[in-house]
């Protein structure tokens, strides 16, 4: 019985190295499966996978119009203070006040890329872009306003 | 038809009838100490490149290839690099034998060189005990480890040299074993015996399954005795930093380094001489149509292709396998290799007193 096990082991310990060779000699041999991007020379052809986050952008419509309603639940979602939002009060033509974004702060230099925000915002309003090239010469440069000036929200979202 | 052992022997007769024989022989050791360190070197450098590149592609990446054509100058670039370090030696270290370690070492790899065969007539010194010196040497190659380990002053340095001794010391035994199913096939320790005997055929196709068990365990012994992942204790980086050679920098540093190398190189250039007939082309029984066609293939390309091909097959281990712990590691030699061996050794004596073999 002991020899019998003893045997066991050796075949399966090398059947089991022999399927990892035979998995590593299949990418020595295959050089088109290289993920390598060789980053600075193929910039036009870069090939980033789809979840790489970047940044956080705010989408806007060829009419300039976001689909943010200012309710903050980004910024509670936010685990560093990444983001900041200031709010302001629109008058409708009825007359009544309606709360609106004025700005919408995002600080790069704070995010993590942890996507919490993107999870809490109940409209869709912002997303994870996969623009990585954030190098700048000044802080203050990564302190950035998202939503586009002059832009509103978009009608039919609440 | 191109040849080394014509040149060698047209150097030969120039040179005896030319100069006094003494002088002869002088110039003909120089000659020989000038090609073994030729070799060396580009060996050290080729080695690197060819690891590095097997590794990249293994893991799917891309390696060196910024340094000439496909990253061919990157090890060229290292080595001025580490040319121009400065060579340090810690305050608490045994000067002597801390300097003397890494030179050791690479004398132990070129006494190795003596009795190779790189092709047919190509040889440094044919001695009839060719087997044997090798195996006692490439044993020795554990003192200058040690003394690199015990000369840091370094508990780091020190762990791994005493693994490393261990490790040698252990696995010896087993790739002393499979070499000697060889020896008992071939009834000559003498390296060229055994190359002229696999005329018909190489031992791993002739030999059968007992043969190919102890090719096996030889591989698997010649990777812990060059002290390569899966077994590279001696070094071990996520244990130990770099183990025995953690103190040592700049030339001294590359000295280890080109030893290792080296060592691969020779211990692969054994297995091809034992198990897949050395500079022996590929030949079949009495098929002499086929056997002609492939002695036109010179006899030094068979000797570094089946060289080369072994190299790449223990670099394919190397980043394939999981590391082995300590105590793993000699289970598997006490355990597995070591009773495997010497049951394959009877059955390969069986063998051959019975002429089973072709």
């Amino acid at each position: 019985m002991f020899l019998k096990e003893y045997i066991s082991d050796v075949y399966r310990g090398v059947s089991s190295l022999l399927k990892g060779m035979r998995k590593t000699g299949y990418y020595f041999f295959h050089p088109k499966e290289i993920v390598t991007e060789q980053y600075p020379d193929n910039r036009a052809t870069l090939h980033l996978s789809e979840r790489f986050r970047g940044e956080v952008i705010m989408l806007h419509d060829e009419n300039n119009e976001h689909a943010c309603t200012g309710c903050t639940a980004c910024e509670l979602a936010c685990p560093n203070g990444t983001i900041k939002i200031i709010t302001k009060f629109d008058i409708s033509p009825e007359g009544k006040k309606k709360k609106a974004i004025d700005t919408f702060i995002y600080h790069l230099e704070l995010c993590t890329m942890c996507n919490l925000c993107i999870e809490a915002c109940p409209t869709n309003a912002i997303k994870m872009a996969q623009n990585f090239e954030h190098s700048v010469y000044d802080r203050s440069k990564l302190t950035k306003k998202l939503n586009h000036e002059g832009s509103k929200i978009r009608e039919g979202v609440e | 038809m191109f040849s080394l052992e014509g040149i060698t022997n047209s150097i030969q007769n120039w040179l005896y009838q030319t100069f006094e024989p003494w002088f002869a022989l002088t110039m003909e050791c120089l000659i020989v100490i000038l090609l073994a360190i030729s070799l060396f070197a580009i060996l050290g450098l080729v080695l690197v490149l060819m690891e590095r590149k097997v590794a990249a592609h293994i893991q799917i990446r891309l390696g060196p290839n910024r340094v000439g054509p496909g990253g061919m100058f990157q090890t060229v670039a290292d080595t001025i690099k580490l040319l121009m370090k400065e060579g340090l030696t810690p305050d608490a270290a045994d000067k002597f034998l801390f300097n003397l370690a890494p030179f050791v070492v690479m004398i132990v790899a070129m006494l190795l060189l003596a009795p190779i065969a790189f092709a047919k007539g190509f040889q440094i010194w044919d001695i009839n005990i060719g087997v044997l010196f090798i195996s006692a040497v490439s044993s020795l190659s554990v003192i200058g480890i040690l003394m690199a380990g015990w000369a840091s002053n370094n508990k780091y340095s020190l762990l791994g040299a005493m693994r490393s001794g261990a490790q040698i010391v252990s696995y010896e035994l087993s790739a002393g074993l499979s070499v000697l199913s060889i020896v008992v096939l071939t009834g000559s320790l003498r390296l060229s015996d055994i190359i002229a005997s696999q005329e018909n055929g190489w031992w791993l196709l002739k030999g059968h399954i007992p043969v190919i068990i102890s090719f096996v365990i030889f591989l698997i012994a010649v990777t812990a005795e060059t002290n390569r992942a899966p077994f590279d204790m001696a070094e071990a980086e996520s244990e130990l930093t770099a183990g025995f050679h953690t103190e040592y920098s700049g030339m001294r540093f590359a000295l280890f380094f080109l030893a290792e190398y080296i060592n691969i190189f020779i211990v692969c250039a054994i297995g091809a001489t034992l198990f897949l007939g050395g500079w022996m082309p590929f030949h079949i029984g009495h098929w002499d149509g086929f056997n002609h066609i492939m002695d036109f293939i010179p006899s030094s390309i068979w000797f570094m292709g089946k060289t080369f091909f072994l190299i790449f097959l223990i670099m394919w281990f190397r980043w394939t396998f999981p590391r082995l712990r300590i105590d793993q590691l000699l289970e598997l030699e006490w355990k597995y290799l070591l009773p495997i061996s010497l049951f394959n050794l009877v059955l390969v004596t069986v063998m051959a007193i019975m002429g089973w073999h072709f």
